[in-house]
């Protein structure tokens, strides 16, 4: 595998598909999922609970939880070497050195017991082969470079005298220790309140502008994306539904889902709405998943195909990427469809119907 | 706060103070530490309205609904439900008001009974306050109930293992309607719910509050979901209110800085209205409730303070008609 052609691309994921055997059945948390990161940019994956974003980055950095899951096909190519591929010592240099992690939960992704200090001397020490002396300068270095105050003090004590916010720049601090080429963030500022999410954000994206770092960004938030993000993938159900520059996504979403996630949450730069545009239904069920597209039971503009045949993510002008079989017709049929009120969660199919007769 | 028809008001906060002692009285321990969650707030909201509530994780919006739902227990000020003042009730009178004061809670996965049916969650309440004495009666009120929330007759025998989120919210809904409650403290009722349901949810609380006239505190962290759904907004930091006004003045004139930084701090889903966004990000974090600044507690992270700040603490003082900001540079 290490004679493939590279694409060019930091990390090239082929056809990934990783699944959980559960007591409902196999379920394919990612099933069969391309994308790819370019050096020094930001790639966001957007999506709901469960649409395997984050089992997504837990894949590449071979951290999926055996024996439930495993990772069942494809591959994960950085720098053209398909990570699937290398013996777990090889992963373990790359992990924390090349590709460094930030999780939601800073509180329960650090070590309460080490001393903050440990916990980035630590990775400097193996990965680098610094001194003790030499990592300490490190530590202190990159706590000054997420804004920490006091680092030389705040070196000696323990995540728990640490507030949310502080915490967070801890774990950027770690992930940033050994300069990584990748950043995969996992919600990153989900826990947090808004100026300070808005302060963490902001630091992630200058520090990643000055480290040449890239950075992968998995979020739910579509405010987060919209601000940082060069390219989006929105996922639904295991699969990317659309793909393309956050402008294409955003100015003209040709995946009904995409589409519905933005019309559904209110705006402060627009006027009030007498009522909002909800996704009808629920998140699919994904041990039962339909044998077409998984958004049609929930989708305003679902045709026959859909029902029989998963559409394929395809070209829909350059780089814009959707896998709709309306998505030609997309931007048409959104101007004329009712902006329904609905607040019903039972799925009205007399709307699928007057998408299909329309 | 002028209000022009006094019986107008369903509920009124004054100066309500909600002090937890913290550590000391021990061995080691000196004088007991104080968080001081709510430190003087006041506030009225009229029948029929909603009132938004917003602030970022300990500011002491979530306690103030606490304290108006009697679960904790005010260090102070008063609570006036329809005239009364609940903190001077006996138990058993709460126990009445209770049923006309409820409460939508933030996780639908810890605030449901597992051990529950859904028919069973909805029956207890109306058996308790009395309402529907007969058992068949409640029956089909517990029908009635799922059918007002969005949710199949069908889910009567469903324990909550078997929902997913947004239906679970529903089933608080219907919990919190089954007392015709008159006031429904909605405390970050969408935040836990994945983004496609959230709108939903949303849209359920104002048809139901259009049909059975409902009133709502609306405390929440989401600011566009806040403007969205409240007639009016409060904003509150470290305990205290910062600002109060009608939604529309809230969002175009925001008096108080923190408003301000707070509202520049939501982001925008449109990557060209954001590159083009002037932004105020605040420095530093909110500092902790155990040892408030003197003053103004806003002014460490405040872009715009000045001496005088730190001196005396800024009364909530009306500005404008209905506009209140506890800042003496508004």
């Amino acid at each position: 595998m290490n004679d493939r052609v590279s694409s060019g691309a930091l990390l090239d994921v082929r056809d990934l598909r990783t699944e959980f055997t559960t007591g409902g059945g196999v379920v394919r948390a990612v099933d069969g999922v391309s994308w790819d990161v370019r050096a020094g940019e930001t790639v966001a994956l957007v999506g709901e609970s469960g649409c395997g974003k984050s089992v997504s980055a837990l894949s590449i950095m071979g951290l999926v939880a055996r024996p439930a899951g495993r990772v069942a096909g494809g591959q994960i190519l950085f720098k053209g070497r398909d990570l699937l591929e290398l013996p777990e010592d090889d992963m373990r240099r790359i992990r924390g050195r090349e590709i460094a992690m930030v999780f939601q939960e800073p509180m329960t992704s650090l070590n309460p017991v080490l001393t903050v200090g440990r916990q980035i001397t630590e990775a400097c020490e193996i990965h680098l082969g610094h001194t003790e002396a030499q990592a300490r300068a490190r530590a202190i270095e990159v706590l000054r470079l997420v804004g920490i105050p006091d680092a030389e003090r705040r070196l000696r004590q323990y995540p728990h005298q640490f507030s949310g916010g502080m915490r967070q720049r801890l774990m950027i601090a770690i992930a940033l220790s050994c300069s990584p080429d990748l950043i995969l963030a996992d919600e990153p500022t989900t826990a947090l309140d808004v100026t300070i999410q808005a302060q963490i954000l902001d630091l992630m994206k200058e520090l990643s502008r000055s480290f040449g770092a890239a950075t992968l960004i998995i979020t739910h938030n579509l405010g987060v994306v919209a601000r940082y993000a060069d390219r989006v993938n929105v996922m639904y159900a295991g699969r990317i539904v659309e793909r393309g520059t956050a402008r294409e996504i955003y100015a003209n979403p040709r995946h009904p889902y995409t589409l519905g996630l933005l019309r559904s949450v209110p705006r402060l730069d627009e006027p009030k709405r007498e009522r909002l545009d909800p996704i009808q239904g629920q998140p699919p069920d994904l041990t039962r998943l339909p044998r077409g597209c998984a958004f049609a039971p929930r989708c305003a503009f679902a045709i026959e195909r859909c029902r029989a045949e998963a559409p394929p993510l395809q070209s829909v002008g350059g780089s814009h990427l959707s896998a709709c079989w309306v998505a030609q017709d997309l931007p048409q049929r959104s101007a004329l469809s009712p902006q329904p009120s609905g607040d019903g969660e039972e799925i009205p199919s007399s709307r699928a119907q007057r998408g299909i007769s329309r | 706060m002028t209000l022009a028809a006094a019986d107008d008001v369903i509920l009124e906060v004054r100066d309500l103070v909600k002090h937890f002692p913290v550590g000391g009285g021990g061995l080691f321990g000196g004088p007991p530490a104080v968080v001081k969650a709510v430190d003087g707030v006041s506030f009225a909201i009229r029948r029929g309205e909603t009132l938004g509530l917003v602030g970022e994780s300990g500011c002491g919006k979530t306690t103030t609904g606490r304290c108006i739902l009697l679960l904790e227990r005010p260090t102070s000020g008063q609570v006036i439900f329809e005239g009364r003042d609940l903190t001077t009730l006996s138990p058993a009178e709460i126990r009445i008001v209770r049923r006309k004061i409820q409460v939508i809670f933030q996780d639908p996965y810890s605030s449901l009974n597992p051990r529950m049916t859904v028919g069973q969650m909805l029956d207890e309440p109306m058996a308790v306050h009395g309402i529907v004495p007969e058992r068949k009666a409640r029956r089909e009120r517990v029908r009635e109930l799922l059918a007002v929330v969005g949710l199949l007759p069908s889910m009567v025998g469903r324990y909550p293992h078997e929902l997913s989120g947004g239906q679970r919210q529903r089933v608080g809904i219907a919990r919190a309607l089954a007392t015709e409650p008159s006031l429904i403290i909605c405390d970050e009722p969408v935040s836990a719910l994945d983004v496609s349901i959230q709108a939903q949810i949303v849209n359920l609380l104002e048809n139901l509050q259009e049909q059975f006239r409902l009133t709502y505190l609306f405390v929440a962290h989401d600011l566009s979901v806040v403007r969205h759904i409240s007639d009016r907004v409060a904003v509150m930091y470290l305990g205290k209110m910062a600002e109060l006004t009608d939604r529309a003045a809230l969002y175009a004139e925001p008096l108080h800085p923190y408003t301000q930084a707070l509202l520049s701090a939501v982001p925008i889903p449109d990557p060209d209205v954001e590159a083009r966004r002037q932004r105020t990000v605040l420095g530093g974090e909110v500092p902790s409730a155990l040892n408030p600044p003197p003053g103004c507690v806003f002014h460490p992270r405040c872009p715009i303070a000045i001496d005088a700040c730190k001196g005396a603490v800024p009364d909530c003082r009306e500005v404008r008609a209905g506009h209140r900001v506890a800042c003496i540079r508004a």
